[in-house]
C-alpha cells in the first residue's frame, strides 16, 4: 500500500436527520480512523444542522446488489402484496389496527 | 475510430443503456455504462471537483482582510462550502472506478483542468463581491441544470451544492450593493471588480455550441442537459438587470435589450479564453503551485494519520 | 465597568486572534476534510468573538459597534494571550496551539458557566458545547502526531518545545481577572492552571511526547505587549477600515 500520498480510507455517510427516521446516505468522506471519520463526517455533512444522527462504513464493507441482478432480488416481491397492511379488506368502524 | 465489431452482448446492454437515459432513470455506478460515458464523466466532475477546490484561492486571499466580523465569518463560511462542494464532486467521480489521489495527481501533472475563471486574480473587496454575484451567479446556472443530469451520484451531489450555493450569490450581490451605495472609493472598487470579472463570468460557461466539439455526445447521453449557449443566455438575461438595479455598468458596448426579458452581448474574446485555460493567465503557476505545495506540506501529516495508534483502535 | 470592559476584551481578542490565524490556512490544509474541519472551529471562534465584542460594544465610553473593538483598536489595547497570535508554521504548529488553547477554553469556559454575570454565564454555556468538540479533535490530532511517524513525532515535539513558553499567561491574573473574580463573576485560574496541566499531561502521555523541561514563561499579552506577530495579523486585519475610515462594509 502506497502510503505517502494517501487521502485516507473511504468511508459512507449516513445521516438521521430528525429523532426516530431512518438513516439516510448523503455522500462519503476520506478519513484515517473510526474518529477522524465520524468527525470528518460531523464537520462536511452536518454543517447546517442537518442531523441528529449521524453514521460512517467503511465503504470496502459495503455489499451492494447491482442492478443487472436486480430482477430475481427484487421482484419476487412485487408480487407479495399480501406483505403490505392495504391488502387487506376490514369491515368499517374498526379502528386501533 | 476503431472498426472492430461490436459484441452482441454489448449491443444489448448499449440499447438497455440508451433506454433508461431515455426514460430518465438515473446511472447508478455499478450499472453498465459506455466507456466513453465513464470517461466524460471521469473528465466533467473531476474538472469541477478541481474548479471547486482552486476556486477557494482568490477568495481565501481576502479572508484575512474581511472589513467586518460579519463579512469575515460569511466568507469563511463560502469558502468552507466550496471545499465541501469540491469534497462531494471528488465522492460522485470517485465511484467511478478512479481515487481522489489520482484525480489529483492529473491536476498536479496538468492532466486535468479546472474553470479558468479562478485564474484571474480577487484584488478589491468587490472582488469578493463580484467573484459570489457573477462567478457563483454563473456556475448556479449551470448547476441548476446538472441536477437533471444522468449519473446518479452526480446528480445527488448536484441536489446538495445547489440547495447550499443558494447564499453564495446573495452575499456577492450584497457586497456589490453596499459598495455602490458607500463611498465614491467603494462604488470606484465595484465597477473596476465587474469590469474585471464579467467578461471570464460569460466564458465560463465555454465556447459557442457550433465551436464545442464535445458537447453532442453529452447531451445525448444527458450528461449536459442544456447547450452552453442557452445557459449562457440565461445568465445574461438574469444578471443584466441585477447590474443595472444597483448602478453598475456592464462592460460591453454591444451590449443589446431585444425584448422586455433577453439581451444580447458583444464577441466574447476566445483567444484570452484558450489562453487562460491553457496556462497563460495572471494566476495560473499560482493557483496550482499552491495546490501542489499544500498537498506536499501535508503529505507527513497523512503519513502520520496512516500509522497512528488511534488507527488500530 | 472598565475591569468587565477589559475581561470581555480578553475573550473577545482570543477568539478573534486564534480565528484569524485558522482562517490563514483556508485552502492549505494537508486534506480536503481538514480544511473543512478547521474552518468549523474558525467560525465557532469568530461567532464568539462577534458576541463578546458585541457586548463589550454596548459598555459607555467605547467603540459603539462590536466591529469597531476589532477593527479600530491598537495592538497595544488588544489583551489576547500571545499563544493565540503565533504563527502556522506547519500543522503541528496548529495542532499544537489549538490544543493547548481548547484544553484553557474548555476548563475556562466550564467554570465560567458559574459565574455571576447572566451575560458570561450564557456565553460560557454555549462555548463549552462547541469547545468540548474542539478539544476532542485537537487532543486526537496530537495523538495522531505524536504516535504517527518519526517525522511527525519529532514535528509536534518542536512545537510544544517552541510554544510552551507561551502557555503560563494563561492563568496569568490580569487587574481585570482579579477585579471579576473578586465580585464573583470571574473564575479562579489557578484552579484552571491544575486542571489544564493534568488534560495536557494525560494526552502528552498518550501521544508518547514530552512536556519541556525549560519552564521560562514569556508573557505580556494581557497587558497589550506582544510578540512582532499581532501588528503583522492587525495591518492586514484592519487594513480597510484604516484605509477608508468613513465606509461602511
Amino acid at each position: 500500500m502506497k502510503t505517502a500520498d494517501n487521502q485516507g480510507e473511504l468511508w459512507e455517510v449516513f445521516i438521521q436527520s430528525k429523532p426516530g427516521q431512518a438513516f439516510k446516505h448523503v455522500g462519503s468522506i476520506h478519513a484515517f480512523d473510526k474518529d477522524n471519520a465520524i468527525e470528518n463526517a460531523r464537520d462536511i455533512y452536518t454543517r447546517r444542522n442537518e442531523g441528529t444522527g449521524l453514521w460512517v462504513v467503511p465503504s470496502a464493507e459495503i455489499i451492494a446488489v447491482a442492478l443487472n441482478e436486480s430482477d430475481y432480488f427484487f421482484e419476487p416481491a412485487t408480487d407479495k402484496i399480501y406483505r403490505h397492511p392495504t391488502f387487506y379488506n376490514l369491515p368499517k368502524g374498526l379502528t386501533h389496527m | 475510430m476503431t472498426t472492430k465489431p461490436i459484441p452482441a452482448q454489448t449491443v444489448q446492454l448499449l440499447s438497455e443503456f440508451e433506454e433508461k437515459i431515455n426514460a430518465e432513470i438515473k446511472i447508478e455506478p455499478s450499472d453498465w455504462m459506455p466507456d466513453a460515458y465513464r470517461q466524460h464523466l471521469i473528465r466533467q466532475i473531476s474538472q469541477h471537483a478541481h474548479s471547486e477546490v482552486i476556486g477557494m484561492q482568490p477568495e481565501a486571499n481576502w479572508i484575512s482582510r474581511a472589513p467586518s466580523l460579519r463579512s469575515k465569518k460569511i466568507l469563511l463560511a463560502k469558502i468552507q462550502d466550496e471545499g465541501g462542494h469540491g469534497l462531494y464532486l471528488y465522492g460522485a467521480a470517485e465511484t467511478l472506478g478512479v481515487s481522489r489521489e489520482q484525480y489529483i495527481e492529473w491536476l498536479h501533472q496538468g492532466k486535468a483542468k479546472y474553470a479558468s475563471v479562478f485564474n484571474y486574480p480577487a484584488l478589491n473587496w468587490a472582488d469578493i463581491g463580484a467573484i459570489g454575484w457573477l462567478v457563483d451567479g454563473a456556475a448556479i446556472v449551470n448547476q441548476v441544470s446538472l441536477q437533471r443530469t444522468s449519473y446518479g451520484p452526480y446528480a445527488r451531489a448536484m441536489v446538495r451544492i445547489c440547495k447550499e450555493e443558494s447564499f453564495h450569490q446573495r452575499q456577492g450581490y450584497e457586497i456589490m450593493w453596499r459598495m455602490m451605495q458607500g463611498t465614491t472609493d467603494q462604488q470606484r472598487m465595484a465597477q473596476d471588480a465587474i469590469n474585471r470579472w464579467w467578461w471570464p463570468a460569460l466564458m465560463m460557461f465555454g465556447p459557442h455550441d457550433k465551436d464545442s466539439p464535445r458537447t453532442s455526445n453529452a447531451l445525448l447521453w444527458k450528461i449536459k442537459r442544456e447547450t452552453n449557449d442557452a445557459l449562457r443566455e440565461k445568465f445574461l438575461n438574469k444578471t443584466v438587470p441585477q447590474a443595472e438595479l444597483i448602478g453598475l455598468q456592464v462592460p460591453d458596448p454591444d451590449l443589446k435589450k431585444i425584448s422586455d426579458e433577453n439581451y444580447t452581448h458583444g464577441e466574447i474574446n476566445w483567444e484570452e479564453f484558450n489562453q487562460v485555460i491553457n496556462g497563460n493567465g495572471p494566476c495560473n503557476q499560482e493557483r496550482l503551485e499552491h495546490h501542489i505545495r499544500a498537498h506536499r506540506e501535508g503529505e507527513w501529516v497523512r503519513e502520520a494519520a496512516f500509522n497512528s495508534d488511534l488507527k488500530k483502535q | 465597568m472598565k475591569s468587565t470592559l477589559n475581561y470581555y476584551l480578553q475573550i473577545a481578542d482570543n477568539a478573534l486572534i486564534l480565528s484569524h490565524r485558522l482562517a490563514e490556512n483556508t485552502s492549505k490544509g494537508p486534506f480536503l476534510e481538514e480544511d473543512l474541519a478547521t474552518a468549523n472551529v474558525a467560525l465557532d471562534l469568530i461567532g464568539l468573538a462577534e458576541s463578546m465584542y458585541h457586548e463589550a460594544a454596548k459598555m459607555e465610553g467605547y467603540g459603539q459597534t462590536g466591529d469597531d473593538l476589532a477593527y479600530r483598536r491598537e495592538e497595544t489595547d488588544f489583551v489576547n494571550c500571545l499563544l493565540a497570535e503565533q504563527p502556522n508554521r506547519d500543522f503541528a504548529h496548529i495542532v499544537t496551539r489549538q490544543f493547548l488553547m481548547d484544553t484553557f477554553n474548555y476548563h475556562y469556559f466550564m467554570a465560567l458557566t458559574e459565574s455571576r454575570d447572566p451575560f458570561l454565564s450564557a456565553i460560557a454555556f454555549k462555548s463549552i458545547k462547541e469547545v468540548t468538540y474542539h478539544l476532542r479533535r485537537s487532543s486526537e490530532w496530537m495523538i495522531r502526531l505524536g504516535t504517527g511517524t518519526d517525522e511527525s513525532r519529532h514535528r509536534v515535539q518542536l512545537a510544544i518545545n517552541t510554544l510552551w513558553k507561551f502557555t503560563d499567561e494563561l492563568f496569568e491574573e490580569s487587574d481585570a481577572d482579579m477585579a471579576m473574580l473578586a465580585n464573583g463573576f470571574g473564575v479562579h485560574l489557578n484552579d484552571i492552571k491544575v486542571q489544564w496541566n493534568q488534560k495536557v499531561n494525560e494526552i502528552l502521555f498518550l501521544s508518547h511526547l514530552e512536556s519541556p523541561k525549560n519552564q521560562f514563561s514569556v508573557r505580556g499579552g494581557k497587558q497589550g505587549i506582544h510578540t512582532e506577530h499581532l501588528g503583522h495579523i492587525l495591518a492586514e486585519m484592519q487594513f480597510l477600515p484604516g484605509k477608508y475610515p468613513d465606509a461602511v462594509w
